[in-house]
């Protein structure tokens, strides 16, 4: 018997709710906000709460995917993170680093946006960095 | 106090009583709902107390009933207050749990939280851990019932209208056990439309709450526009005190009267 309730942050906007997924061996079967959080002080919204109910979606992708000859194929992680740093590489070279551009997310937590905007700044060179919702 | 608790649950785990104590421990810097097994180290764990006594209580029995569900044959302990082990005894009575498969820890609340919570009970029935202090006084309920009874239309409503539709109220209730909600039920609330107007929802809630509300004051807790759903379902559970004698949760076996159908001193 495995039953444990891991604390993690809603994927969900950029608010950081935090609460406890109630995992009952292996599986997700609920959510539980966490009251000590000072984000939410226990309570969430209607997405929030249902949110150990996407984890297990069909729909969702579980690999990186890579286009090849024109059509997606799944690929491993190094596989996937040799080529794009390789390609970020090359067009780096080619045409500066200004011919890159980031685009971060409000499904991350900020500490995951702010890896992201370290890596264009200070990694590649740019500050062509914004955000998915001016899509 | 806690040490009274751990050393109530290292006996029981030790025994082979109980398969597992449900509980509260301190995890990440946060208060956690916690399930510890046979030789898990207790120093984890917390009542859930932080800032003030009581504020950051779980529903675990709302646990324990999908524990129940996974292990119908196994034996849990779990962390009761009054207001569990209220719930406890109507679980009980509503077939969610069964009483040889739960062993009680008690933990009686201070007078502070026992005055916040207004609480009519604020120990169980059997006490672990603390002193049983002396029922909180309902003023909440008074407060609003001696308004005039269009500012009492206006109030709720004014509260009701906050509402964000995020059904954390019921999510968190720890008497929310129906595995048919109406909420989910496409015929009365259809996939991809909007939510029944307020105050439906609120209303609906309320009934269902009949018998079951054992005033834990959680769904409050949980909601993001601070109605003040604890004092309408203490209001509904006034009701039942008076119209039928009903004190939910108090008395071990009592069905809610909204639940039978027999004849009442021959009126048939």
């Amino acid at each position: 018997m495995d039953y444990r309730t891991v604390l993690t942050t809603c994927t969900y906007c950029g608010c950081g709710c935090n609460f406890f997924l109630e995992v009952l061996d292996g599986e997700p079967i609920g959510t539980i906000p966490c009251k000590t959080s000072p984000v939410n002080e226990g309570k969430l919204c209607i997405k929030g709460w249902n949110v150990h109910e996407f984890i297990r979606n069909e729909n969702r992708l579980q690999k990186p995917l890579i286009r090849k000859n024109g059509k997606l194929e799944e690929a491993s992680w190094d596989e996937a993170l040799d080529y794009t740093a390789k390609k970020l590489r090359e067009i780096k070279e080619k045409n500066g680093p200004d011919s890159i551009g980031f685009l971060t997310s409000a499904k991350v937590t900020n500490e995951e946006n702010y890896l992201l905007q370290k890596f264009a700044r200070a990694g590649v060179g740019t500050n062509n960095v914004d955000h998915c919702a001016r899509l | 106090m806690i040490e009274k608790i751990k050393e109530k649950v290292t006996e029981l785990l030790e025994s082979e009583e109980i398969k597992g104590f449900l509980g509260l421990a301190m995890q990440n810097g946060h208060v956690a709902p916690h399930l510890f097994q046979r030789g898990d180290a207790l120093d984890t764990m917390v009542l859930g107390d932080t800032e003030s006594p009581g504020d950051a209580r779980y529903p675990l029995n709302k646990y324990l009933i999908n524990l129940h569900k996974a292990y119908p044959d196994e034996v849990f302990g779990v962390l009761v207050r009054g207001c569990d082990d209220r719930g406890l005894q109507t679980l009980y009575t509503w077939n969610q749990l069964h009483p040889k498969k739960v062993v009680p820890v008690g933990l009686a609340c201070p007078q502070e939280l026992a005055d916040a919570c207004e609480c009519a009970q604020p120990y169980p029935s059997e006490i672990t851990a603390g002193e049983a202090v002396q029922p909180g006084e309902v003023k909440s309920v008074a407060a609003i019932d001696n308004l005039p009874v269009a500012e009492k239309f206006t109030y709720w409503m004014d509260e009701f209208v906050k509402c964000i539709k995020c059904y954390g109220c019921s999510n968190i209730c720890p008497m929310c056990f129906c595995n048919d909600c109406s909420l989910k039920c496409d015929d009365l609330v259809k996939k991809g439309e909007l939510p029944p107007e307020i105050p439906v929802f609120h209303h609906t809630r309320a009934m269902h709450m009949v018998g079951r509300c054992i005033d834990c004051g959680l769904c409050e807790e949980a909601c993001p526009s601070t109605i003040p759903l604890r004092t309408l379902y203490k209001k509904v559970n006034s009701i039942m005190d008076e119209k039928f004698d009903f004190k939910t949760g108090m008395q071990r076996g009592q069905r809610s009267p909204l639940n039978m159908i027999q004849p009442v001193d021959g009126n048939e």
